[in-house]
């Protein structure tokens, strides 16, 4: 022992566990991948642009790309708070010089928009180019997405409106991103070595037993409109054992679920299409529910063909601000099933 | 007469509501004698108001007993009537639910598991939390791939693709675990919000999940872990959603590549066919209907580690990459929503767990936190594992303030309302750790309450 000196034995150790790691251990599992496949599922962009498609886009091209793809959910300007919070909105100019959003600090934002929180750009490229729009994610081309992130910038006047992004510029505009020095990775919450403060926590307790204060300061209760708006919690409890639910909200939910049996075959359509994620059956989620829209075409002869007209074509200006986005892959069949 | 009814069991002792604010207030001021007037009162009430049956024997005993019901009087059905068992009748209350209000639409919206009438530490698959970003699919098993490469080429010696049969080849493990969103009780930051533990904890579940490590399959394809330090797992379902991860924990052995739930496949709401098991860690990191890692050298900012599942603090900046679920309890029942019975003995239980290792005590307050006990830890106790605790407790008809306070391996003690807002504020949405706080009323009724 005495005649290795240590940093050999370390090396010596650290060759064996090097061979215990090898290469191709599960003899026929797992076949090398093709280039081609990779190219087709390895899409990620990240914060140093590694990853990023050539292309380029400006913001004319992404204001028509914008208003025909993804408007219908987001608004025109991105300013919808309808299907979800804001795009755009509560960042300023003197954001974009500091790179922080002040309304952040001061707590003055009623709302957090997406521009308000991103520091990078990368995130943007990637996820819109990954995920949206919502109902047909993948199927925006690379110079697509640059013009609508464009568009968006421009919404946000952090580009003008003349401007063109490209793989080639994209660096720059992250020098004029309004929260890109607005993230903090110090904590301990990260289970590695790479990030954070090593994993010490920020709050610290103590497990006291007994006379640990002097009275309960009881800050905040239940308002009475929340008990009632999860429904009956009656239903909601088992009905032995321990405890009840309590009867609360009642009588509203159990008319609302009525009608649902008679129109199961609507429910069912409409789920099996993906048209749920809008229409609540008994409630309006962003466009009216499935047993508004019964109620309103009920004993309109041409009814069946006008909404397939409608959900085929899209459209807006009936039920309110929100144009729905056109279905053009269901066939008439499913509408007469 | 009352004292025999209550003995056969068969009332259902105060019915919900029973008392206006003004009663309750009546009764009250009448002391204890008053209470069990009342009580004596509208047991009689209840009971004149079932069926015949129960006031003509209830001299001679519980109906219940002295005359047959149909099940011991009659044939049951027949084996497989029921190719897939489901739970009783009586127990459809017990389900996931929305939240209203909580999210715009459905596909991007969050289930919540019904804590408050789950046993144990694990959760029955069909009632596992549903968080989904785009909707959720059965995805083909036979057309599933996973894919492993690098950002680099040179990060591995050969990307490779696997299919299910070769995963389900591979050298397999099963571990139990908690998965909790990383804005469970996130509702609850600034105050109270809702009602039961349902919507205020119900982000929350507990499986034992059958896999391969990642591990395993990343040394099959020559990953280089010197200059790696990241993976990047990515799912196949719209969102593709995207997570980074730390090598350390996929070098430790204990990130899984799983198919299996609770001794069946994942549920397709779960992930089916795969699915990213990275314990402690946040919901959204287990990536479900996963398809590719890409190994590399640097964390990707996604969408999901960029724009949410980011922290606000107090001074406007957001914490990024807050991955580690921290020790946490809640007492499931009695809670929120529900009301006690009556007087006299109660089993308070409730779940704790650890994003940092293992429970190793619960302590259980019944007066806000001036005095704690120390509640029995069941078995198994596991690392990042939900554990059971259950107490005694003889309720007195006076108004109680119920707190659970976990403890885990790290000596780390679960904080009040008070300690996380003085240092993270109001508005972080994610990770909102607290000790929960529950009202018991004069009435038996259990309400949401905080207490700093
Ligand atoms: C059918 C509705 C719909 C359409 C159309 C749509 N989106 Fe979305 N979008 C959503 C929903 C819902 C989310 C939230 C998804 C989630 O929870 O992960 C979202 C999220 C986003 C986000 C992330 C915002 C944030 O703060 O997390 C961006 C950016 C975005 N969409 C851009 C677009 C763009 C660009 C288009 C058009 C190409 C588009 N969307 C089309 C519904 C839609």
């Amino acid at each position: 022992m005495s005649r290795f000196s240590k940093p050999l034995i370390i090396l010596v150790l650290a060759g064996l566990a090097g061979s215990a790691l090898a290469f191709d251990n599960f003899k026929g599992l797992g076949r090398p991948a093709t280039p081609a496949e990779i190219k087709a599922w390895d899409i990620d962009v990240r914060p140093d642009f590694k990853g990023l498609p050539k292309g380029a886009g400006n913001v004319d091209l992404g204001a028509e790309v914008f208003e025909a793809r993804c408007a219908s959910c987001h608004g025109s300007f991105g300013e919808s708070n309808e299907v979800f919070t804001p795009l755009v909105g509560g960042t300023t100019k003197d954001d974009i010089k500091t790179g922080r959003v002040k309304s952040l600090q001061d707590g003055s934002a009623p709302q957090r928009t997406t521009l308000m929180k991103v520091a990078t750009i990368s995130t943007l490229f990637d996820y819109i180019n990954r995920a949206m729009p919502w109902t047909e994610p993948k199927s925006l081309k690379p110079d697509e997405v640059y013009g609508i992130l464009a568009y968006l910038l421009n919404l946000a006047e952090i580009v003008p409106a003349d401007f063109e992004l490209s793989d080639r510029n994209i660096a720059e505009v992250q020098q004029r991103m309004p929260n890109r020095n607005g993230m903090t990775t110090d904590h301990g919450m990260w289970p590695g070595k790479g990030i954070g403060n090593g994993g010490r926590p920020d709050v610290r307790n103590t497990a006291c037993m007994h006379n640990c204060k002097k009275e309960v300061q009881l800050v905040s209760t239940l308002p009475d409109y929340a008990a009632d708006a999860h429904g009956n919690l009656a239903e909601q409890n088992r009905e032995v054992g321990q405890a009840r639910g309590k009867v609360t909200g009642a009588p509203a939910e159990k008319a609302a679920t009525e009608p649902l049996s008679e129109n199961a075959r609507v429910s069912q359509l409409a789920s099996a299409t993906g048209c749920m994620a809008c229409h609540g059956v008994n409630n309006k989620i962003v466009g009216p529910g499935y047993n508004e829209v019964i109620a309103k075409y009920k004993g309109q002869a041409d009814a069946e063909a006008r909404l397939t007209q409608k959900v085929k074509a899209g459209g807006a200006g009936v039920w309110g601000s929100v144009p729905m986005p056109p279905h053009p892959q269901l066939s008439e069949r499913v509408f007469t099933k | 007469m009352t004292d025999q009814r209550q003995k056969t069991g068969r009332l259902r002792l105060a019915p919900e509501n029973f008392l206006s604010e003004e009663e309750v207030a009546a009764v009250a001021s009448q002391g204890a004698s008053g209470r069990r007037d009342f009580l004596r009162k509208s047991f009689m009430a209840a009971a004149s108001a079932m069926a015949a049956p129960v006031v003509a024997h209830a001299a001679d005993g519980d109906p219940n007993i002295l005359g047959n019901p149909p099940w011991t009087t009659s044939l049951g059905l027949p084996v497989a009537a029921n190719p897939y068992g489901m739970p009783s009748k009586y127990e459809r209350n017990l389900v996931r639910r929305e939240s209203p209000g909580l999210t715009r639409v459905s596909a991007a919206s969050v289930a919540f598991t019904p804590l408050q009438g789950l046993f144990g530490i694990i959760t029955p698959s069909g009632l596992h939390f549903e968080r989904h970003h785009q909707g959720w699919h059965d995805v083909d098993p036979s057309k599933h791939r996973l894919m492993i490469n690098g950002s680099e080429p040179g990060f591995l010696k050969q990307a490779k693709v696997y299919t299910m049969d070769d995963i389900m080849r591979l050298p397999s493990v099963s571990r139990i675990h908690f998965i909790e969103c990383g804005a469970n009780t996130g509702m609850e930051w600034g105050n109270v919000a809702v009602p039961t533990v349902q919507y205020s904890h119900g982000m929350l579940s507990c499986s034992e999940f059958t896999g391969v490590p990642l591990r395993l399959i990343l040394e099959d394809c020559g990953v280089d872990f010197k200059k790696c330090r990241y993976i990047l797992a990515e799912g196949a379902d719209g969102s593709s959603m995207t997570r980074t991860i730390p090598m350390e924990m996929v070098e430790s052995g204990e990130v899984l590549v799983a198919y299996g739930m609770n001794g069946e496949m994942l549920r397709p709401e779960n992930g089916y066919p795969l699915r990213l098991v990275v314990p402690g860690v946040q919901g959204v990191s287990w990536v479900k209907w996963l398809r590719r890692i890409e190994v590399g050298d640097k964390p990707y900012a996604t969408k999901d580690e960029a724009v949410h599942y980011i922290d606000l603090m107090p001074d406007g900046l957001h914490r990024q990459y807050t991955s580690i679920q921290e020790c946490k309890s809640v007492i499931t029942t009695p809670s929120g929503g529900q009301m006690l019975l009556d007087t006299g003995f109660y089993n308070v239980t409730g779940l704790a767990w650890s994003g940092r290792g293992k429970i190793t005590r619960v302590d259980v307050s019944f007066d806000g936190g001036i005095n704690w006990k120390t509640a029995r830890l069941e078995t198994p106790v596991l690392s990042k594992a939900l554990t059971r605790f259950n107490i005694d407790w003889i309720w007195d008809g006076k108004p109680a303030i119920l707190q659970s306070r976990a403890i885990d391996e790290t000596g780390y003690v679960q904080p009040t309302y008070g300690q996380l807002r003085a240092v993270r504020g109001t508005k972080s949405i994610y990770h909102n750790n607290a000790i929960q706080s529950w009202k018991v009323s004069e009435t038996g009724e259990v309400s949401n309450v905080q207490v700093l």
